[in-house]
């Protein structure tokens, strides 16, 4: 059996990234959560660059991605990965304060899996974090790695 | 501008050859006439001269009564060929003596004629009488024909003939060199009229089109051109400018419209995440320290989630509403009545186990935007249905009527009613007239109903008394 796939958690504000982090330790989930601050250190990962450079694994099990981050914003991210055959196949669960329609909209045209609102009340919050991280890396079955192309099988 | 029928030349050309035709006619008439008259004086003169003389020679054979003497002298008036006949008469008027001698009957008269002379059809006849020393002796008698008189006619025909038809020819060349002169200036004015207005070119110019009224024309038509050209130019101008400034209003305006996108996306954005972080932290602390507060403690501590939640709600709502403003309005029919109803349903299922009587008129179909006017339509109904829950028995009526040209819809409740003082203040955003304690809501229904009907070009008004229920009106142009 391969080791559990990690979670990788794109968020640049700290207490939205404690508050995640809570939710996401109330499934007792054994998956382990990686927390990159920006969309640049998600790439980094993601390559296995930068601070990266050498770490083991391979793709994560989902991205929980911010879209407002510095320097590589969450759609910027997400157009990359989803250009990239390496990580076309990742899932993608958007998780943002903003519920503007251009938003959701573009989200979807680049190929996002899921699109969550964070609502205001924490209980809801948990709520939502929980289903989420449930689904995604408990119920939804990932990817195999190196699938990306049928003709690189 | 079409072409001219008949031209200008043509119409010329000819005006000249009828003159010069009529005038060289009339004058060749005048001519022959005058020259007939005066030929037949001649030949009359000629006659009465010839006749006197032959008088003067037959007084002796009269005198004498010698008929043989007088014969030979009329015979010698066969050398002229024109002379038909000749007769003499003596005193008393008998037949004496004749020419050629023996003359046809009827040819000369049986008994003198009176004095003088006179056309008859062909011939001119002459009567004189022969005398000596102031004592009549008889009468002479001549009779000639015109065929010199025909002749000189036939000859003045002829002549008249060839200078008409050679000052024919000549009046042609002439008429076509004068009208190309005449005409030549008003067919290039006409040629600059037809360019201008086939092609709307008012550079063009009719210049040089002489120094008559044709020119003074010209000069006029060059003037309206300019004056055109230069208003042209200047309304040219005017657009222009016009459309530089609706560009530059425009682009301030998308530039304030990218900037209020903005402006609700920070907000959509960045003025939640602190407040969910309130909630959250809130919900941690009571968590971890709560058993450790008393009771007021832990009361604070719900106060802060429940205001950090109440804000995140106005944002929504506050979202909502710019949201209503700025988004594109995507015309089409719709069905009031079908819409309502499904409103009505909807609230209903939250309307749970109380009694209400909902009562919907007749409502037509409207031009509009369908998730606008629903909107609309939750709103009112929703207030309605909220404000009405005090009520045991609540009544709910939406209507429609036609009234000046729009259409006037209402939504009457027996609720709680509002003080018709403020009912100006109903529409305003997260203006209320309740507390909120009394009954939830941030205040935001209202704006949003009037913006929206206001962006579909109606009004939006309310009646209402404290106790005694609300009416709201919204109306749309037909």
């Amino acid at each position: 059996m391969t080791m559990l796939k990690r979670i990788l958690l794109a968020e640049d504000n700290e207490n939205d990234v404690e508050l995640t982090m809570t939710a996401l330790a109330e499934n007792h989930l054994a998956n382990e959560v990686v927390v990159v601050r920006d969309g640049a250190e998600a790439w980094d990962f993601l390559c296995h660059e930068g601070t990266f450079a050498g770490r083991n694994g391979g793709n994560p099990a989902v991205v929980l991605l911010d879209l407002k981050m510095p320097k590589v914003d969450g759609l910027e991210l997400l157009r990359r990965m989803r250009q990239d055959p390496r990580f076309k196949a990742v899932p993608v669960v958007v998780l943002t304060s903003s519920r503007e329609e251009s938003d959701i909209v573009q989200s979807y045209r680049l190929g996002v899996n899921a699109f969550v609102v964070k609502p205001v009340a924490f209980e809801e919050f948990i709520g939502a974090v929980k289903n989420l991280g449930l689904f995604w890396a408990v119920l939804n079955e990932p990817p195999p790695d190196r699938i990306q192309s049928p003709s690189a099988a | 501008m079409k072409a001219p029928r008949t031209t200008i030349r043509r119409k010329l050309v000819t005006a000249m050859m009828l003159t010069s035709t009529t005038v060289l006619l009339l004058v060749g008439a005048v001519f022959v006439a005058h020259d007939v008259v005066s030929f037949r004086r001649l030949l009359v003169q000629a006659l009465i001269t010839r006749a006197n003389i032959l008088a003067a020679n037959s007084t002796a054979a009269l005198a004498f009564r010698n008929p043989e003497d007088a014969g030979q002298i009329l015979a010698a008036l066969k050398t002229d060929p024109r002379m038909i006949a000749a007769a003499l008469y003596d005193q008393k008027g008998r037949l004496f003596a004749t020419y050629p001698a023996s003359v046809p009957p009827g040819t000369v008269p049986p008994a003198s004629g009176p004095i003088g002379h006179r056309f008859e059809k062909s011939d001119l006849v002459v009567s004189q009488p022969v005398a000596e020393e102031g004592q009549s002796l008889g009468t002479l008698y001549l009779k000639s024909d015109l065929k010199e008189l025909d002749d000189r006619l036939r000859v003045d025909a002829m002549v008249v003939l060839l200078a008409v038809l050679g000052s024919i020819v000549v009046a042609f060349a002439f008429s076509t060199w004068l009208q190309r002169r005449i005409a030549q200036p008003i067919l290039t004015l006409a040629n600059v009229a037809r360019n201008v207005s086939e092609h709307k070119d008012y550079s063009l110019r009719a210049k040089g089109a002489g120094d008559d009224e044709v020119g003074v024309l010209a000069g006029a038509f060059d003037e309206m051109l300019s004056e055109i050209q230069q208003r042209d130019k200047e309304i040219r101008q005017l657009n222009v400018d016009l459309e530089r400034r609706v560009n530059a209003r425009t682009a301030e305006l998308e530039g304030a419209n990218k900037e209020l996108e903005a402006f609700s996306y920070s907000v959509s954005h960045d003025l939640r995440a602190p407040l969910r972080h309130i909630d959250g932290f809130v919900e941690l602390l009571a968590k971890h320290a709560g058993p450790s507060l008393d009771e007021k403690g832990r009361r604070h501590l719900a106060t802060i989630s429940t205001a950090a939640q109440r804000m995140g709600a106005l944002i929504d709502d506050l979202l909502v509403f710019s949201r209503m403003g700025r988004s594109e309005m995507r015309k089409t029919s719709v069905d009031l009545a079908a819409l309502t109803e499904e409103v009505v349903q909807e609230l209903k299922a939250d309307a749970g186990n109380r009694c209400v009587e909902w009562k919907l008129g007749k409502l037509p179909t409207v031009q509009g935007d369908p998730s606008m006017l629903r909107l609309v339509l939750v709103n009112l109904l929703a207030n309605a249905l909220k404000y009405s829950g005090p009520k045991e028995a609540a009544r709910i009526e939406v209507e429609a009527q036609s009234q000046n040209g729009e259409l006037i819809v209402s939504v009457r409740d027996n609720g709680v009613g509002f003080d018709p003082t403020y009912s100006h203040k109903l529409f305003g955003v997260f203006q209320r007239l309740h507390g909120s304690d009394e009954f939830e809501g941030t205040g935001i229904g209202l704006a949003n109903v009037r913006r929206i009907v206001s962006r579909h070009g109606g009004r939006t008004w309310a009646d209402g008394t404290i106790n005694e229920g609300a009416t709201f009106y919204f109306s749309l142009p037909k």
